[in-house]
């Protein structure tokens, strides 16, 4: 009744070409981006800023990118978290030792990363599926060795750089939990909105078909050569830029600890659970994998407050993991397709509704 | 049925959401200080961390069962990290409200609080791991790398065998191998082991062994058979400590001559070993076991209530004695400010008394900590305040202690650090 489609004329091509035709999804879209914008930070504490919004964007623009190679171009990456690192590194070395502006670091970083993915992914082209998969999990190996053992990269034993005070044009300093927020609200958003039209473009419609089925792709005269490379080049560019992004606003430091094979598991894990080849569902999974657990371990603080000593700490501590294992399960069961078509499924219902036939 | 279910989950969802906000009522009525407790008792490392932390929250409770310090309570709460930085962070931002200590657990959350704890004025702790530099109080006012950081370590091990062959100046022309797991913390203590060779003349060279380390049948033909080192430092990590064990026994390498770093240390790694492990060395900063009176205090006084916060099988394990080590410089350091600024106490009066501790040999004994840790004393350069180690050998069954505490060359780690420092000093503008 209120959800619907019909009525509504689109009566030019720009209107039809819209990225959100339906009034309400384009009312409900700048909602969302005036409550981000403006009502984030002006009603949540420094500690959901600073500790849980923060690391999540950063984490659901690297899922996004995750999706573009997965999702949508249907090729898998065991390597992502690597590609990220490398955003970082490049990140932080133009920006501390080369004095390269902060956002200028941060596109050198999604092109660095860019151009190293496009080199890993070049065994795509021979191979696929779980081999594929085995080729980018080298990736994981090696980036991660020439971080440790390139002394010019890492900088020395700890093969760690400390992220400077973070200035853009030399005079605004971000440094409050805000800043940062802003900062990375920024980039995020603005990569999200280029996504967005990127999949449904040209490039977007033949990643879809290579996903499908490549050979018929191929037959109907798309490049697999430039269109699977392409998916490399912009899913390693999003993770560069990701990397460098939770380095600048949250890690404070390069450290290639933090990009190891369990967070590639993790990115993956975001796409399944969230909706492989839907924005929404990068933003989603990123939710899931990233704050659920934080909620499920304050919930049981909560309950280990009341039955006091009945329950160890430990145990505690173990059941976050049996609570958020079971859900994964849970949501992988009601729904396969993950959580952006359970939103598609409520939205398809929203159009009938109240007179469904 | 399916809609009942549903309404008793989101009823407990809510009650338990609604717990969650409710503070500790506790912290009303009484005088206390808030500890928060960044731990990790799951994930790849959980046996280090829940003992780590285990041994931490033990002594709190035990300072708190005989009245705490000068009459205030400690206050502590876990919060699970799973040795992940960004959940540490997490911890962190939500835990930070007035706390007056922060244990970082982890290298990686260490580097990520270091900026965070520095503006928000909490001193972080962090005994025998994090960057060695950090020991500069000129640089990084509020880490203290109490005891040992790697380099001391690395220094003492150095004297030690220096003692072992009969004085420095038979170092000379010896061979010492560095066996180190290929991360960056196997690879920390190599630039001060350079530098040592350079003073003293000895042959160094590093073998790497990648992560995890169960294979490094290469590595030991090389060390026994080409390089012919005369000593091993076993600087691996986890499951891969006990490996050396084995290869050298298979290569009929002496196992007196392979010293183990203080993470290979435990029962855990050599155990596993069996005949293979004896006679084998390990460096330390605390006594393991149970023979010391706070240890026996804990058990009858903590755990005797049943107030523990571990199983009770694992107290004296190395990981356990260390918490609790790190857990009474804490509780000193906070008696220390409590006498200088009075309650309440503040993150920046926690720092101060960090700075100052003195805490002698007839102050451990009063606690009962004597023989358990070194004799410490900071300043505001010196965060670390020591930095000797003690040399335990097992003998098949249990460690016999070989050495006592030997210092480190504390010139030339202190060379090392501040030339470190100065490099964050200039990524840090």
């Amino acid at each position: 009744m209120i959800y619907r489609e019909c009525g509504i004329y689109r009566t030019s091509y720009a209107k039809d070409m819209a990225l959100f035709p339906i009034p309400l999804d384009r009312w409900a879209t700048y909602a969302i981006a005036a409550a981000a914008f403006l009502a984030v930070p002006l009603l949540a504490s420094d500690y959901w800023i600073g500790g849980l919004i923060v690391p999540f964007l950063c984490f659901a623009l690297a899922a996004l990118g995750l999706n573009f190679l997965t999702g949508y171009a249907g090729q898998l990456s065991l390597g992502h978290a690597a590609f990220m690192g490398v955003g970082a590194y490049a990140a932080l070395i133009l920006y501390a030792r080369y004095s390269a502006p902060l956002l200028l670091s941060l596109l050198g970083a999604g092109l660095v990363a860019a151009g190293v993915g496009v080199l890993f992914g070049t065994p795509s082209l021979r191979i696929k599926g779980f081999y594929l998969a085995v080729s980018t999990l080298a990736a994981q190996f090696i980036i991660e060795w020439v971080i440790t053992h390139v002394k010019w990269i890492g900088g020395g034993v700890y093969a760690t750089i400390d992220t400077p005070p973070l200035r853009i044009m030399n005079w605004w300093l971000i440094d409050t939990p805000v800043e940062k927020y802003y900062l990375t609200l920024a980039v995020v958003v603005a990569l999200t909105v280029f996504g967005r039209n990127l999949v449904r473009s040209r490039v977007g419609r033949a990643w879809m078909a290579i996903r499908d089925r490549d050979v018929a792709a191929e037959i109907m005269g798309i490049s697999l050569f430039r269109y699977k490379l392409l998916a490399f080049a912009v899913s390693s560019f999003y993770a560069g830029v990701a990397g460098g992004l939770i380095s600048f606003t949250y890690y404070a430091a390069a450290n290639v600890e933090e990009f190891n094979l369990f967070l590639s598991f993790r990115l993956l894990g975001m796409i399944i659970i969230g909706g492989m080849g839907s924005i929404l569902g990068s933003y989603l999974g990123a939710g899931f994998i990233v704050l659920l657990p934080i909620f499920i371990s304050q919930f049981l603080g909560g309950v280990g407050k009341v039955v006091g000593r009945l329950v160890t700490t430990d145990l505690l501590a173990n059941v976050e993991l049996m609570v958020f294992g079971g859900l994964i399960i849970f949501f992988l069961i009601v729904e396969p397709l993950g959580l952006a078509r359970l939103w598609r499924t409520l939205k398809d219902y929203l159009r009938l509704w109240p007179f469904p036939y | 049925m399916a809609k009942r279910l549903g309404l008793v989950t989101l009823a407990l969802l809510l009650v338990g959401g609604a717990l969650a906000l409710i503070p500790s009522a506790a912290a009303a009525q009484d005088k206390t200080v808030w500890i928060p407790m960044l731990c990790y008792r799951t994930g790849p490392y959980a046996p280090g961390g829940s003992g780590f932390c285990g041994g931490k929250e033990d002594y709190f409770a035990l300072v708190n069962a005989k009245g705490g310090v000068e009459g205030v309570k400690i206050r502590f709460q876990e919060c699970e990290t799973a040795y992940d930085t960004a959940r540490g962070i997490e911890c962190y931002e939500r835990n930070k409200e007035g706390a007056l200590v922060i244990y970082p657990h982890s290298t990686g959350i260490m580097y990520a609080l270091l900026e965070r704890a520095t503006r928000d004025k909490i001193p972080l702790s962090h005994i025998g791991y994090g960057r060695a530099d950090a020991a500069d109080g000129t640089t990084f006012p509020y880490a203290f790398p109490f005891i040992s950081t790697y380099w001391s370590l690395a220094s003492a091990k150095v004297r030690f065998i220096a003692q072992r062959e009969g004085g420095e100046d038979k170092l000379k022309g010896k061979k010492i191998a560095l066996l180190y797991i290929d991360i960056p913390y196997g690879r920390e203590t190599i630039p001060i082991m350079e530098r040592l060779a350079r003073r003293f003349g000895f042959e160094f060279r590093g073998f790497p062994v990648p992560p995890p380390g169960l294979e490094q049948g290469a590595q030991w033909t090389d060390i026994a058979r080409r390089f012919r080192a005369d000593w091993v430092i076993n600087r691996n990590w986890g499951v891969s400590c006990t490996v050396p064990l084995r290869e050298a026994a298979r290569l009929g390498f002496t196992r007196e001559k392979i010293l183990g770093v203080w993470w290979c240390g435990s029962e855990e790694d050599v155990v596993p070993a069996g005949e293979a492990a004896k006679g084998y060395l390990s460096a330390e900063f605390s006594g393991s076991g149970r023979d010391f009176p706070v240890i026996q205090e804990i058990i009858e006084k903590v755990h005797g209530a049943g107030k523990g916060n571990i199983e009770k099988e694992r107290i004296g394990t190395a990981y356990y004695n260390r918490g609790v080590v790190e857990a009474a410089i804490t509780v000193e350091a906070l008696r220390g400010a409590m006498k200088k600024f009075g309650y309440p106490v503040k993150g920046e009066h926690m720092q101060w008394a960090m700075e100052n501790l003195n805490i002698t040999e007839a102050r451990l004994k009063e606690l009962g900590l004597l023989g358990l840790v070194p004799s410490l004393k900071t300043s505001r350069e010196d965060h670390e305040g020591g930095g000797a180690a003690k040399f335990k050998q097992w003998d098949g069954t249990k460690w016999v202690g070989v050495s006592e505490w030997i210092a480190p060359y504390k010139e030339i780690v202190w060379e090392a650090v501040k030339e470190s420092a100065a490099k964050y000093r200039a990524e840090k503008k």
